[in-house]
């Protein structure tokens, strides 16, 4: 958790920073908005954790968000009574198509870059043929209330957080850290690197299905919904101090990571920086944090060899 | 006979190669059984489009194989089209000027790259990733839309030909055979597997690994620069989309995988990946020929992508074990 440290400080400074440039942002209502719009990034980034906690990438879950609103808005069609067996197949894809992207990395022994890549393809692909090029369709009011009301998404929020800590307390995060960190290692001590391996492919489907729920009633039925949300939701894993490659890092952290990300959107909102240059800021913070932690980790495994 | 077919199998550059006559052949049928014909002229076709990917996947070759990648090539292939063709602004007698400033934007890009990755110890997902999303702030701060003009003089490089062939598709052979040498015939080139292979064993042989994985993501820079020179010339100006609309980033990841070089590095080379290009590029021109949906496309495109690489990984594990 001491790697996690320094997000959790970034955090509290971009927060601060946010308050002193907009006040309504720290009335219950403000504060609300803010963590409806975090949501579905948090969520994806703790699906992603436990992927790329395990030596493993997901490059899917975009497609993946996108597919979920899309396959939505199409069955859905307005019929409110078609909301909850909607939603009950959105979770099986989204399940589903993690089982695939695990089965396909740890059976066919297929780099999880290219497998996810390629699963990438094949969804947007595939929905699109379905749906003649265009979503079609739209969501009802019972679906568009997930993300639309603050409580709702926050109260998902909270349910995932809860979840993703519990997960990764239990024996199924320490198995997961350890295949991660050595594989051999693991195999070698009774671990079934495989069978986490596709779990956690699972859980970031999971993920993709909840947040694209969040997202179609936040944002609504469109073609880009889920665009480029897995370099998003890496990089905020990778804020959080997680390392690529897997079997260090913290969940809790990884999903301090997207709030950051999202904190940092806000404040380069405020003052002005929107749409172009803050593609430009986003890159170098990026670098930097990353540059800083990996300079961080020899002085802070020093300290107890020293004591 | 499935002697020999496993033989084949077993090296993936023949691999790709035999996959690439068999998809010509069912191709050709296809279409044949269509109603239409695959001329000369589908093939030119071919070379000219895959000519541009096919560039920039060499030089991501070199990145992969040194254990590295590249995501920002997309974007540096938009920003290169924009810089040549604005330092050209129609004049022919800007040309030289135009390439030699283009060519420089790329190898610095390349340079920060290999030193954010080795000196800052960034991983080159992240590393490359933070440098895509600065070059498109930059892109996205200074241009609205296409900019610059390319004099005719220079856009005889996208669309005049040697007999039947393209000038472009001269360009990406000549590349090919400029790096197939590096890697085959020079110590660098020893060097760059030797890096991707095992990077603390490069480094205890001596290595100065640092400096390896620095020029390989130049180089890589470098090639996706002439992959921009290409398409402005083809543009007849430079475009702020032309690299990501191209998808250079993650299509030339695909080519060099489907080539059969090891993604973790130190296996393969580019004999692989202009296969992987070319095999691309058929299965579009039949596809295109057909008159098949695009979406479909891409999921042929994505299945093709992950078989391919699950049967390379059949290969290498028995031999393994």
């Amino acid at each position: 958790m001491k790697r996690a440290i320094p997000i959790f400080v970034v955090l509290a400074g971009l927060l601060v920073a946010i308050a002193a440039a907009n006040p309504f942002f720290l009335e219950p209502a403000g504060f609300l908005a803010f963590l409806k719009r975090v949501a579905p990034l948090a969520i994806l980034a703790a699906g992603q954790y436990f992927v790329i906690v395990s030596g493993e990438f997901d490059l899917s879950v975009g497609s993946l968000v996108t597919v979920e609103v899309v396959v939505a808005a199409r069955l859905i069609d307005g019929d409110e009574a078609m909301t909850w067996p909607v939603l009950a197949l959105l979770v099986v894809i989204g399940l589903l198509v993690g089982l695939v992207n695990g089965l396909v990395t740890t059976r066919l022994r297929v780099p999880s870059f290219i497998t996810t890549l390629g699963a990438m393809l094949i969804l947007s692909g595939a929905v699109f043929l379905w749906t003649g090029g265009a979503p079609r369709g739209a969501l009802s009011q019972g679906f568009r209330v997930f993300g639309r009301e603050g409580v709702w998404a926050v109260a998902i929020l909270a349910v995932v957080v809860v979840a993703a800590v519990l997960l990764m307390r239990a024996d199924f995060g320490r198995t997961l850290v350890a295949a991660g960190d050595n594989e051999k290692a693991a195999r070698l001590s009774g671990v079934r690197v495989d069978r986490v391996r596709v779990f956690a492919f699972m859980l970031s489907g999971l993920s993709a299905a909840v947040a694209g729920i969040l997202l179609g009633g936040f944002a609504g039925v469109s073609a880009q919904v889920g665009q480029s949300l897995e370099f998003q939701a890496i990089t905020a894993v990778v804020l959080g101090g997680v390392v690529l490659g897997g079997g260090r890092g913290h969940v809790v952290a990884a999903i301090a990571g997207a709030f950051t990300l999202e904190a940092l959107f806000t404040l380069l909102n405020l003052h002005g920086i929107s749409g172009a240059l803050e593609y430009a800021v986003q890159g170098v913070i990026i670098i930097a944090a990353v540059a800083v932690g990996g300079l961080r980790l020899p002085a802070l495994r020093l300290t107890p060899s020293k004591v | 006979m499935t002697g020999r077919v496993v033989a084949l199998v077993a090296n993936p550059t023949r691999a790709v190669y035999a996959a690439l006559i068999a998809t010509l052949a069912i191709g050709w049928a296809l279409v044949a059984f269509d109603g239409g014909t695959f001329t000369l002229n589908d093939l030119v076709g071919i070379q000219q489009r895959s000519a541009a990917l096919g560039i920039v996947a060499i030089g991501q070759t070199l990145a992969i194989l040194a254990g590295s990648l590249d995501l920002s090539v997309a974007y540096l292939i938009s920003l290169v089209s924009l810089v040549a063709a604005e330092t050209m602004a129609g004049q022919s007698s800007n040309i030289l000027t135009a390439v030699v400033v283009a060519l420089g934007v790329s190898a610095l890009v390349g340079l920060v790259n290999g030193v954010v990755i080795t000196k800052l110890k960034v991983h080159a997902f992240i590393a490359t990733l933070g440098v895509a999303l600065v070059i498109r702030g930059v892109l996205d701060h200074l241009y609205d839309g296409p900019a610059g003009r390319v004099p005719v003089e220079f856009q005889q490089l996208g669309y005049s030909r040697v007999g039947p062939v393209p000038v472009a598709a001269i360009l990406w052979a000549a590349v090919a055979v400029g790096v197939w040498f590096l890697l085959r015939r020079t110590r660098f080139g020893n060097r760059v597997y030797a890096v991707g292979g095992d990077v603390e064993v490069a480094r205890l042989s001596g290595v100065r690994t640092d400096r390896v994985v620095i020029a390989a993501h130049v180089l890589c820079s470098l090639c996706a620069g002439v992959a921009g020179l290409l398409l402005a010339s083809r543009l007849g100006a430079g475009a702020p989309t032309v690299g990501t609309d191209g998808g250079y980033d993650l299509e030339s990841i695909a080519a060099v995988v489907l080539g059969g070089t090891a993604l973790a590095g130190g296996r393969g080379g580019v004999a692989g990946t202009v296969g992987g290009v070319l095999l691309l590029a058929v299965l579009d021109s039949v596809f295109n020929q057909l008159e098949v949906n695009s979406f479909f496309k891409d999921v042929v495109r994505g299945v093709v992508i992950v078989v391919a690489v699950a049967v390379y990984a059949r290969r290498t594990g028995r031999r393994a074990s």
